[in-house]
């Protein structure tokens, strides 16, 4: 198993791997912002953590289809399927690999994403912090996604949109713990302890669905 | 140790690809399937990995010296695509599946280095698998087959795109597999230079024409 992370890994910044396209997405997103809303700063730094939430979510949907399509591609998957070792734990091993690769990047990017955006310190440490917490729940999520698709070419956009709509409490909490942290009255932990949740949740459910699907999707 | 299979069918959507197949394997064995194109070589192959689920019957690895659940643990399968990722070293495809197909019990694996060697193209190990010329990159992927100990190789199509030297070299290649008590599958148009192997022909959806689906 450390193996295939550790060859996961390696292909994720060989040529073609795309590491770095979901930051690079997610640079461009939050950057052009400020040009879009204007030099406003009250209220660059009010939206501020949702823009960086959107753009994360979005980042991290951008390279999931190719999880599985790339192995299926190559005939890798079929030997992944074969073996003793149950499927749900090499679709989870995948999924962590996939998220060290494109979502750390994006949790490491965001301080200094929210300098742009007018953010104070609380509310970039926040905004780091619930992202840290929150991406791995989208890439399980999204892995689910990805087995479905598996088969599809051109799967990408379908995978966004099947993930999306699972994908939007994970959001919801996110975003709702940096404003509990930003701003006084609401408690933070309420809504950041259920962020850890969905991702807990989420990071059983994705790879059983995303292995059931795998399993379907052969030929 | 033996491998038997009965009453094999398959269908793809709702096409009945084959029906009734039956044969019984022995350590040390191999079958030959062959026949036109289409008539469910490569199908009754990908149902004996697991990789397609079977209309009926069943195919099982008896006797054998640990116990597999399913026939896919016990067995190589060599597809028509490589499995090898073009964007990393030969070496590190070939280290990263013999770490993670791990050997079965009854055998081991070679090293990575002896079993570039055997495949004849020592010294180059070290460039990225997708360098390599068709044929050099099917040699490579047979090299899979050694690195990791699997009692049973399902071996679809082989031979393709290799030159007669390298036929030669993987005939080798089965018999000592044969030789250590394996079994093998392959499905083949050439004749891979076995000596005393079973055939099964398969007839295709022609013979099986009068079965009302």
């Amino acid at each position: 198993m450390i193996a295939l992370l550790a060859r996961d890994l390696k292909l994720s910044v060989r040529a073609g791997g795309g590491a770095l396209i979901g930051v690079l997405f997610f640079m461009t997103v939050v950057a052009v912002i400020p040009f879009g809303v204007g030099p406003d700063l009250n209220l660059l730094s009010r939206i501020g953590p949702a823009i960086l939430w959107i753009g994360a979510l979005l980042a991290s949907l951008l390279g999931l289809d190719r999880l599985f399509q790339a192995e299926r591609e190559d005939g890798s998957l079929d030997l992944l399927l074969m073996q003793e070792t149950p499927l749900v734990l090499t679709v989870f091993v995948k999924c962590v690999a996939h998220w060290i690769a494109t979502g750390l990047p994006l949790v490491i990017a965001s301080p200094l994403l929210g300098l742009f955006m007018n953010m104070d310190e609380v509310a970039i440490g926040a905004t780091a912090l619930t992202l840290l917490a929150g991406t791995p729940a989208i890439t399980f999520i999204g892995a689910a996604g990805a087995g479905i698709a598996v088969a599809l070419p051109r799967g990408g956009l379908l995978v966004s949109i099947l993930v999306l709509p699972l994908a939007i409490p994970v959001l919801i909490f996110g975003v709702s713990a940096v404003y509990a942290a930003i701003e006084d009255p609401a408690p933070f932990l309420p809504p950041f302890l259920i962020l850890i949740a969905l991702n807990l949740f989420f990071a059983v459910i994705g790879p059983l669905a995303a292995a059931a699907a795998l399993r379907l999707s052969s030929d | 140790m033996r491998l038997v299979a009965e009453g094999l069918s398959a269908t793809r959507g709702e096409d009945l690809i084959f029906r009734d197949i039956a044969f019984e394997i022995a350590g040390g064995e191999a079958l030959v399937v062959k026949g036109p194109n289409g008539s469910g070589k490569s199908t009754l192959l990908r149902v004996l990995a697991g990789l397609l689920p079977a209309r009926s019957g069943s195919a099982k690895l008896l006797a054998a010296p640990h116990a597999a659940e399913r026939l896919s643990e016990a067995a190589h399968y060599l597809g028509h695509r490589n499995a090898m990722k073009r964007e990393l070293t030969v070496e590190e495809n070939l280290s990263f599946w013999k770490t993670f197909l791990g050997d079965m019990a009854g055998g081991a694996g070679v090293p990575v280095e002896e079993a570039v060697e055997a495949v004849g193209l020592g010294g180059i190990a070290h460039l990225p698998f997708g360098y390599l010329s068709a044929g050099q990159q099917r040699r490579m992927a047979m090299a899979k087959l050694l690195v990791a100990w699997r009692p049973v190789w399902i071996l679809d199509e082989p031979t393709a795109a290799l030159d007669a030297a390298a036929e030669d070299m993987f005939a080798g290649l089965v018999t000592a597999h044969l030789a250590r008590g394996g079994i093998a599958i392959a499905a083949t148009h050439q004749p891979l230079g076995l000596e005393g192997v079973q055939e099964l022909r398969m007839t295709g959806f022609a013979g099986v024409a009068e079965e009302v689906w």
